[in-house]
């Protein structure tokens, strides 16, 4: 199945990134070859087989529900690309019409 | 005097301990290493000078006080740049990390600093660990040792590096799909990844989750097992990290012995897109194994040609979600906050500018995997392959004590030879993959140069899931018959 210029373009948005058209092209091209390559798992991934998500058969693992500590705030916004009032500071979230 | 820069992690330990140099000495004599090669070989994005010699003055006011020292107490190391350090530059070799200080530090390096292991600083490595050969960081490409037009192999390309220019005796890596083992095959040095679960992934920044492990790299196996012991154990800050005793590989590797071991070859790990050179050695390297009296025997594990496959559906999958966090929100890069702009459109401005090629490359392929409608297609059947692989694993154990292979089918390529073709870099991995999607141990171990390039080949030892034990005791054994046969192997590479 051949991907489309289209659908880079959706998947990017989709995906956050603000390609250029030239990304998008080169791109496209790219991952259609990539996406031939990997189809190949169908070849044997067959009904009957269960799928394997995690290599070590880990089930609800808990720990004691204890207070420790952790980071105080002027550690966590020490990294914020902007910061306020204690807060992160972000662009608006909301578009215009709301 | 002796040059303390071409010490094993063990002679250095020791040459501390017994005072014949300090700790600061030796983290100097290899700082001076540093500032005096790495302009042209670039392992290193950050060298924390200060932080080294810091920590190596407090192993040294340890010893002084007349404290028990650690087995690796004073033993300097390069760390890559992909676990978190607290105050000190983290950057996983992309733009959108630049200049980020982390407020804690991974459990690696807690570990590490435990052991009273001096920190020399971060290595370089493909953005977010995405890549075999450190031409995917945004801070340029790390040069090979052996040749510098060569790759040093990746995402660990600073970390081998930094050992074949003895910058470092120790170093850690993490391998996804090949990053320690690969690296170290094309630098002549020794990478093991461990057990999925054995090392703890906390503050380890994450590319893919179930596929991830820390692990250690060094020049001798005995110096890898030394630090596997360090940095592994039950974490209770990862909730993947496995509650079971460290297997104990060092004395494994004390042991070096194979009489009466099953080490079984992968018959589908040859032929095309295999080096000539890379075959006589591994052939040789399998001669040797049965020399020592180890039972040779050929396995088929059919599933293996579709590991590259599966990796590369599942590996994006979880990257292009774990990579969501950064969204120049809260820690990282922020672009085109122009006061109009809405936070999405930040956002995308911010991934745009933030990542690379590859980076992106793997977000999309994520997304459009896991995407409703194509998700059973393509994620769905490659978490069926990987119950086919873990299956043929399984059962090659049931006649085996270890498999080996070559660890990669080429020596180092040229720098810029693959760049632009993903398909081409991605076979780099083609040994090293079927390991991550089971979750087993295996390791690579230098096995000679190839003739006709002069460049070091890896012979990698696997083991089933828990027994990394195993594969020390084959690896130490073939290194220790093979030194005595042709001498040590870093010995031939270039003084720089």
């Amino acid at each position: 199945m051949a991907l489309t210029r289209d659908e880079v373009a959706h998947l990017a948005r989709l995906s956050r990134l603000a390609l250029s058209d030239d990304e998008l092209d080169h791109f496209a091209t790219q991952l259609d070859v990539i996406l031939g390559a990997v189809a190949r798992v169908s070849e044997v991934a067959a009904d009957d087989i269960r799928p394997t998500s995690h290599s070590v058969p880990l089930t609800n693992v808990f720990r004691p529900d204890e207070v420790r500590p952790s980071l105080d705030p002027a550690a966590s916004l020490a990294g914020a690309p902007a910061a306020e009032g204690g807060r992160f500071r972000v662009p608006r979230i909301l578009g215009e019409e709301a | 005097m002796t040059d303390l820069t071409r010490l094993t992690a063990v002679e250095v330990a020791r040459v501390v301990r017994d005072g014949e140099a300090s700790a600061v000495d030796v983290a100097q004599a290899h700082l001076d290493r540093i500032a005096a090669v790495d302009d042209r070989v670039h392992a290193f994005l950050h060298v924390d000078t200060e932080g080294a010699l810091a920590a190596a003055r407090a192993v040294d006011e340890q010893r002084a006080a007349g404290e028990p020292l650690g087995p690796l107490a004073g033993v300097p190391l390069a760390l890559k740049d992909v676990f978190t350090t607290r105050g000190v530059p983290t950057t996983c070799g992309s733009k959108i990390l630049e200049g980020w200080r982390p407020p804690y530090d991974a459990t690696v390096t807690r570990r590490l600093k435990d052991a009273g292991i001096v920190i020399l600083g971060k290595t370089n490595m493909d953005e977010f660990a995405m890549g075999s050969s450190t031409e995917n960081s945004a801070y340029g490409p790390t040069r090979n040792p052996w040749d510098l037009d060569r790759i040093p192999g990746g995402s660990g390309g600073g970390s081998s590096a930094s050992l074949a220019a003895f910058m470092a005796p120790l170093a850690i890596g993490t391998d996804t799909g090949g990053s320690i083992r690969q690296p170290a095959a094309v630098t002549g040095t020794v990478g093991a990844k461990p057990t999925y679960g054995g090392v703890s992934r906390y503050g380890l920044v994450a590319l893919a989750s179930s596929l991830d492990q820390g692990g250690p790299c060094a020049r001798t196996v005995l110096d890898a097992a030394l630090l596997h012991e360090v940095i592994a154990g039950h974490d209770p800050l990862d909730s993947t990290s496995i509650d079971t005793p460290v297997p104990a590989v060092a004395d494994a590797a004390r042991r070096a012995d194979v009489a009466g071991m099953r080490v079984g070859v992968v018959r589908e790990f040859a032929g095309d897109g295999y080096q000539s050179g890379v075959q006589q050695r591994f052939t040789e390297a399998v001669d040797l194994l049965a020399s020592l009296g180890a039972d040779v025997v050929e396995v088929s594990c059919p599933h293996f040609d579709y590991a590259l496959a599966a990796y590369y559906l599942i590996l994006p999958s979880e990257c292009s979600s774990n990579l969501a966090r950064f969204d120049a929100m809260r820690f990282g890069l922020r672009v085109g906050d122009d006061g109009t702009r809405s936070a999405e459109e930040v956002m995308s401005l911010t991934r745009d500018d933030g990542f690379g090629d590859e980076v992106k490359r793997r977000i999309i392929l994520g997304t459009y995997a896991l995407s409703s409608g194509y998700y059973d297609a393509y994620y769905g059947q490659a978490q069926k392959v990987r119950t086919l692989i873990t299956d043929d694993f399984t059962a090659a154990f049931e006649r085996c004590d270890v498999l080996v292979s070559p660890t990669t089918p080429t020596t180092a390529f040229r720098i810029g030879e693959r760049v632009d073709d993903p398909l081409a870099m991605y076979l780099a991995d083609l040994c090293t993959i079927p390991s991550n999607l089971s979750g087993g141990a295996a390791m690579s171990v230098p096995c000679g140069l190839a003739p006709e390039d002069g460049l070091p080949v890896g012979l990698q030892v696997m083991a089933p899931a828990l027994a990394d034990d195993r594969m020390y005791r084959v690896a130490a054994a073939f290194e220790a018959a093979f030194a005595e046969r042709s001498g040590a192997i870093l010995e031939g590479v270039p003084a720089l």
